[in-house]
């Protein structure tokens, strides 16, 4: 007897509407992939380019707490803004995020970079100094790479001094991607 | 990370630095993959218990429960008898509601013919107690112990349970 999926988001939702969850997780489609999106109680947490759950939840569950389930309504909001997004409606998101398992440094960092606006490009230098660490440009570059929430999280507009795009957390090609639909690169065949 | 040895979570090998704790193997795991594992299983339980519409709701109130109470596992041994013996709890609710009499629910028909399906036709005519202790026994492959918990009672009396109740079909079905 298998359960219909009917009952199935049945007890997703009342799961999600009851407050039961640590974490509540989905996928969403986008130009730039499927993503695994996930959210806690306090906000977005996780963006993940690998839409494969079952390396994702044992991440989250151990972040987070046990109670993690797909459910798809904690995630509408995110899911329309991401949308809004990648049709170039929406230059900036109205989300709340979960930073909390982050260490301190990483937070800072990431709160710095939350304020790099659509289609502007800064550096890795820059972002150390604006987060009052000016010599650690290396140790912020780890930070863009372990990036929990990258898009919402603009890592993709974090290049190096010179203007290379150095890399990306879910591949240069989604960072080239991303910037191009804000306009932040120049076309490079003109 | 921090190490508490206490609930059980985490084991510490003798001279090892807390650095190297790590995870007991059975740790909780996450909820998802608790309720993808059980979630057929136990609908199947449930409707041998209950009519279609009630043995759904108490699906949906089975795993709530869980959900609610998940938190304060300390560790992932034995979550299958603790979900079971939830589904059989809610059960019990839901044949009281109605009949404030009964003690436990009768077991339906089943539509499919699997091994639990076969056990809840042929344990029919047994008293209660006896037929839940042979179908999780027989037909869910459960142990002693773990139906012990569902029936509320020992290992010894679930045991006693499913071997009069099997005495009492090789009676019928001589």
């Amino acid at each position: 007897m298998t359960v219909s999926s009917s009952l199935d988001e049945r007890f997703r939702d009342a799961a999600a509407a009851e407050g039961l969850l640590d974490v509540a997780y989905d996928l969403a489609d986008t130009p730039v992939g499927t993503l695994l999106v996930a959210a806690s109680g306090q906000g977005l947490c996780r963006i993940s380019f690998d839409p494969e759950p079952e390396r994702e939840i044992d991440r989250l569950a151990h972040a987070f707490g046990a109670r993690v389930l797909r459910a798809s309504r904690p995630l509408d909001d995110v899911r329309r803004q991401l949308d809004e997004y990648f049709d170039e409606k929406r230059t900036s998101f109205e989300l709340a995020v979960d930073l909390s398992p982050a260490a301190d440094f990483t937070r800072q960092v990431l709160t710095r970079l939350a304020k790099v606006p659509h289609g502007q490009l800064t550096t890795y230098g820059a972002l150390a100094k604006a987060a009052g660490r000016p010599r650690a440009a290396r140790a912020v570059g780890t930070v863009m790479n372990r990036n929990p929430i990258p898009i919402v999280l603009p890592c993709h507009r974090v290049v190096g001094a010179n203007g290379d795009l150095v890399g990306y957390g879910g591949g240069l090609d989604r960072k080239r991607l991303l910037l191009s639909l804000e306009g932040a690169l120049l076309d490079e065949r003109t | 990370m921090k190490a508490d040895v206490s609930t059980g979570h985490f084991r510490r090998a003798r001279g090892q630095s807390p650095r190297a704790l790590k995870p007991a193997p059975q740790a909780v795991p996450p909820f998802e993959r608790f309720y993808e594992e059980h979630r057929e299983e136990i609908l199947r339980y449930l409707r041998g218990l209950l009519p279609r519409e009630a043995a759904e709701d108490a699906w949906q109130e089975t795993f709530l429960r869980a959900l609610r109470a998940y938190s304060s596992l300390r560790h992932g041994r034995h979550l299958r008898a603790w979900v079971f013996t939830i589904a059989h709890r809610v059960a019990i609710d839901d044949v009281r509601k109605r009949r404030p009499q009964a003690t436990l629910p009768e077991w339906a028909a089943e539509d499919s013919r699997p091994a639990y399906a076969e056990l809840a036709d042929l344990t029919r005519d047994l008293p209660p107690k006896e037929r839940v202790a042979v179908v999780l026994r027989y037909g869910y492959d459960l142990d002693y112990d773990q139906i012990g918990e569902v029936l509320e009672s020992s290992n010894v009396a679930a045991r006693q349970a499913a071997s009069s109740g099997v005495r009492r079909l090789r009676k019928e079905h001589r």
